[in-house]
């Protein structure tokens, strides 16, 4: 029997979410402009995939497209387009080992925001009456996604709570404050369906654990420390780059988008990466010796012959 | 807040731009709505743009001076040139240039349009004791000026008790339940502003009010602390922020921030109750609402307006008020990036657990709160199109009706009551001899 495809339930909630905050939440933004940049996205996956040579694909497009509506906002239509072009040629053209290293969405928000001050993100929008509705949606997620990549989702959560709640408890606040701050549909946004991308995380379990406990370091040293807004964001966008280390340190299977199914294997070459200990991993990492070097070959024979069939 | 024989402690908030779409406005301005009719009410101006803020704080305290004080937690420590006695006017002006406003239309005689059809399309969305005992208690004096009519002490503390028991030492009451909130405020290292009037320079100088405080400093903290003034359970508190930006609207971060309604038809009548109006119009969007949510009530280029309820600040006001990038030369030629956001929110412990959080956006659309009044045409001309504009105008008077009763929650039927409807089966012979 054929197993559900996790992005069309991914499509089904951000399409729910995205009409919801239009509709009920009164979202600074038209109905026009989430169906242009969702278009956009969607035209952008095909001109690359006609570009890269590989089948079209509009899930992930559209995956992307939704979040970009849902969490990007600007006065011009122009650097809406941008963003959907960003977000999907990103996919293509910035990879290593055959991933892509940034979510799509998030190195578009990034990207825009350091170019021009005419975006911006409202962390705000989302209020917290309806939180646990979309609670509710995202876990949802996890439950069509069989917990295959779920480790990310639940790292980050509890590590972003033990910051959140940490500092409060440091300062004498009470618990309603760090409560309030975890009640937030960008919140959820970003854990269920932004840090969790399957293709952008690390290949391990390990790995992926301490993405997500560094990834909620970071926000907290751009919230709390630089006191920027939408620190979760530049936090992702900076810890993607160290994701090719981890993978090296910390190697594990690599997430395919099954057709008809999500499920990410463990090749049996690979298996083995896991028996070693850290530490000759550390050093074969740090001096590229050839003695050192056979997984390394192996995962470039695994880059080169994947390199053409791209299935971002 | 509280007040008894000893100092009234005031808590408030503390601690940030434009291409405008507008299109060609025809209505008269007739009226607005000023924080004033809000009893009790805070106005903030934040003018912000990189980590430089200036705060001035205003409120309308009708007390006796000698019982009013305010302790503000502020990010940085304060020098005597960061502090600033404003021109209460300024707020003032603040206030009745971004107020929500009432317009009104006169209709046109339905004879002498080719389609009376046609409706007007508006656009313009849019003391102090021995220092030996201040330091057992671990509060420090960092500094003590006398500025305007107010006496300022900077403190720092290193706990939250100590600074609970030397404010109450000297003077001041303290809601129970503040030590929590000022312990935080200690652990983030953040000053305490203390300010309270000097009664003799309040006398020398001759002034009856209060007169606002501006304080300028640097910090990357864009945030109002509000959770001191919500210690106390006096019911909600009334607060208006008025940012002044470079780039764009202002907006919170960790709270909604909504548009209030606006650009919708009301009755005739609402131009002799525009005061109650606006104020049962935000109370009713604050129930609706949950007392969750800021509301944007004028988000605009200060460099015009459409229609004008006050003229924009001038430049030297807008230097006075600590816009330091706008040149006090008036010759200087070419439009300032001054960008002005009023919100306003109402807020309790409850609803509002922590500090406000802003941000600057992008966003330079034009926003303002206005309602629309239509005259109905009274002339007598007789047509064809008489008669359905006739017909439509007791339509449009239901519509505006509902559109009060909807937007303030009063009831309906009173709304009704308080409207002279037109007689949609009027003949032309009615109004011929009269």
């Amino acid at each position: 029997m054929k197993r559900f495809d996790p992005r069309l339930y991914q499509i089904g909630a951000l399409t729910l979410l995205l009409l919801y905050g239009l509709t009920a939440l009164d979202f600074d933004t038209t109905w026009f402009r989430a169906a242009l940049v969702i278009g956009a996205a969607i035209g952008a996956q095909w001109v690359c995939s006609r570009i890269w040579n590989v089948k079209f694909d509009p899930r992930s497009a559209a995956i992307s497209g939704l979040s970009l509506a849902l969490l990007l906002r600007s006065n011009s239509i122009v650097f809406l387009l941008a963003a959907a072009g960003i977000a999907i040629s990103s996919k293509f053209a910035i990879r290593w080992r055959g991933k892509h290293i940034f979510n799509p969405t998030n190195i578009a928000i990034v990207a825009l925001m350091i170019a021009t001050p005419r975006v911006w993100v409202s962390p705000g929008q989302w209020g917290n009456v309806a939180f646990f509705g979309f609670l509710i949606t995202c876990l949802g997620g996890l439950v069509v996604n069989r917990a295959s990549r779920s480790d990310v989702t639940y790292a980050f959560i509890a590590a972003w709570s033990a910051v959140l709640i940490g500092r409060s408890l440091w300062f004498g606040e009470p618990l309603t404050i760090p409560l309030h701050r975890l009640e937030n549909g960008a919140l959820l946004l970003f854990t269920f369906f932004m840090i969790s991308d399957p293709k952008t995380t690390p290949d391990s379990r390990a790995g992926r654990i301490l993405f997500a406990v560094l990834v909620a370091l970071g926000a907290r040293y751009v919230q709390f420390k630089l006191f920027h807004t939408n620190g979760i964001l530049w936090s992702l966008a900076a810890c993607s780059l160290l994701v090719p280390i981890i993978d090296v340190l910390l190697p594990g299977g690599r997430y395919t988008w099954k057709q008809g199914g999500s499920s990410w294997s463990v090749s049996p070459q690979w298996r083995w990466h896991f028996v070693p200990g850290l530490l000759p991993r550390i050093r074969s990492a740090a001096f590229m010796s050839q003695r050192a070097m056979p997984r390394f070959s192996i995962a470039r024979r695994r880059w080169r012959s994947s390199a053409t069939a791209i299935a971002p | 807040m509280v007040a008894d024989d000893m100092a009234m402690i005031k808590f408030t908030a503390l601690s940030f731009f434009i291409a405008a779409n507008a299109q060609a406005f025809c209505g008269f301005y007739v009226a607005k709505g000023d924080a004033k009719i809000f009893n009790r009410a805070s106005q903030v101006a934040l003018v912000r743009s990189g980590d430089r803020t200036v705060m001035t704080m205003a409120n309308d305290f009708h007390g006796e001076p000698k019982d009013f004080a305010v302790v503000i937690p502020v990010p940085t420590m304060i020098t005597r040139d960061q502090i600033h006695i404003a021109d209460k006017a300024l707020i003032e002006h603040l206030d009745a240039y971004s107020a929500p406003r009432l317009v009104e239309y006169f209709d046109p005689d339905p004879c002498r349009l080719p389609s009376v059809a046609e409706s007007i399309t508006v656009a313009g969305r849019a003391g102090m004791r021995d220092e030996k005992r201040d330091k057992q208690l671990g509060v420090t004096i960092e500094a003590r000026y006398t500025v305007g009519e107010y006496d300022i002490l900077i403190l720092s503390a290193a706990q939250s008790d100590g600074l609970e028991t030397w404010l109450r030492q000297n003077g001041y009451t303290i809601p129970t339940g503040a030590s929590e909130v000022l312990g935080s405020y200690i652990k983030q290292n953040m000053k305490f502003f203390v300010a309270k009037v000097n009664l003799r320079e309040q006398a020398k100088l001759g002034y009856s009010y209060l007169r606002p405080i501006s304080v300028a400093y640097e910090s990357p903290k864009f945030m109002l602390p509000v959770r001191l003034g919500t210690v106390n359970a006096a019911g909600p508190q009334e607060l208006f922020v008025y940012t002044i930006t470079r780039k764009g609207r202002v907006e919170a971060t960790n709270y909604r921030t909504i548009k209030l309604p606006s650009d919708i038809d009301v009755p005739l009548y609402v131009k002799q109750e525009f005061a109650p109006f606006y104020k049962a119009l935000f109370s009713e969007q604050v129930r609706k609402e949950n007392m969750s949510t800021l509301f944007t009530e004028y988000a605009w280029d200060m460099n015009w307006c459409d229609p004008c309820a006050a003229n924009p600040l001038s430049r030297q006001e807008l230097r006075t008020l600590g816009v330091f990038w706008v040149s006090n030369d008036p010759n200087s030629g070419g439009a300032a990036d001054v960008f002005l956001t009023r919100l306003h929110v109402r807020y309790d412990r409850e609803h509002f657990p922590e500090d406000l959080v802003f941000q600057e956006t992008g966003d330079r659309q034009n926003f303002q709160a206005r309602y629309v009044l239509h005259h109905p045409w009274t002339g007598d001309n007789y047509c064809d199109a008489a008669d359905s504009y006739h017909a439509s105008l007791r339509e449009r008077q239901e519509k505006e009706a509902r559109n009060v009763a909807e937007l303030t929650g009063w009831n309906l039927d009173d709304v009704r009551k308080k409207i002279t409807f037109a007689s949609s089966d009027k003949k032309w012979w009615q109004t011929l001899w009269k």
